[in-house]
């Protein structure tokens, strides 16, 4: 069971599991642990096999948070599930694409879309 | 070149601290009608100095401490963080970008602090990192 206060909303749609960001900033360790930890369980834990995490909450990210997604990248592929991001605003957006990691995660602008063939 | 905000500050080694101060800088900018994107870079740019700083420099050791030195010009921020730690060597940071890194969790801060400030230098020890953001045109 994952630990800590929760900081992601979780519904299923059509089959597939949104899970909504809560918090605005995701910057300080102890919510990036705790973020990370409902997410690995989302995979781990419930062996959910489809998943969208919508970041429209999300004004700030940092370096650490993108740490956990890659992770979270890579537990889903070790157990052939799939995963999309969705409604990441233009200045977050920018913080994949110097990374790169635009890449790595398959990126859609809106929900609606990141659900549709998944 | 008027300053509005001058202060030298010595904080624990806490990211809980390193938070606030970061906190105080953006207010600052935004109050002083820097852009949107500008208090983004510079928040994100704090964020990652102070925790390497924090994390990396001073191992989270409560017996050492950051101390942060600001300067806010009507076009300029300037920001001086040092920490009691050994430091590091950039050539020691493996480029988070090229295809064999891109799937590790760590590496991405300098980059991101480069990305979004106009200059980022570390001292030869690397212990101590200065960052200027210069205000966006328009």
């Amino acid at each position: 069971m994952s630990t800590g206060q929760r900081r992601l909303d979780i519904e299923e749609v059509g089959g597939v599991t949104v899970a909504k960001f809560v918090d605005k900033k995701i910057l300080d360790e102890t919510n990036i642990q705790n973020i990370g930890n409902q997410l690995f369980a989302l995979v781990d834990e419930d062996g959910r096999k489809k998943i969208v995490l919508d970041f429209s909450a999300v004004e700030y990210l940092s370096s650490a948070a993108l740490g956990k997604l890659i992770t979270m990248d890579k537990k889903v592929k070790a157990a052939k599930a799939k995963l999309r991001l969705c409604c990441i605003r233009p200045e977050i957006y920018e913080v994949f694409e110097i990374t790169r990691l635009n890449k790595i995660f398959d990126i859609k602008s809106t929900q609606e879309e990141a659900l549709g063939g998944l | 070149m008027p300053v509005h905000e001058q202060f030298e500050i010595v904080i624990p080694s806490d990211t809980d601290a390193g938070q606030a101060v970061q906190e105080r800088i953006a207010s600052r900018l935004e109050s002083l009608e820097f852009s949107m994107r500008d208090v983004f870079g510079v928040r994100l740019a704090l964020e990652e100095a102070l925790v390497n700083a924090i994390k990396h420099g001073n191992g989270l050791d409560p017996a050492k401490f950051v101390r942060v030195n600001c300067l806010i010009e009507d076009d300029l921020l300037r920001v001086e963080i040092e920490d009691q730690g050994t430091g590091f060597h950039m050539e020691d940071v493996p480029d988070p970008t090229a295809d064999e890194n891109l799937e590790r969790p760590c590496g991405r801060g300098i980059m991101l602090m480069r990305s979004f400030m106009t200059r980022v230098e570390y001292n030869a020890t690397g212990n101590r990192v200065v960052l200027e953001k210069q205000r966006s045109g328009g």
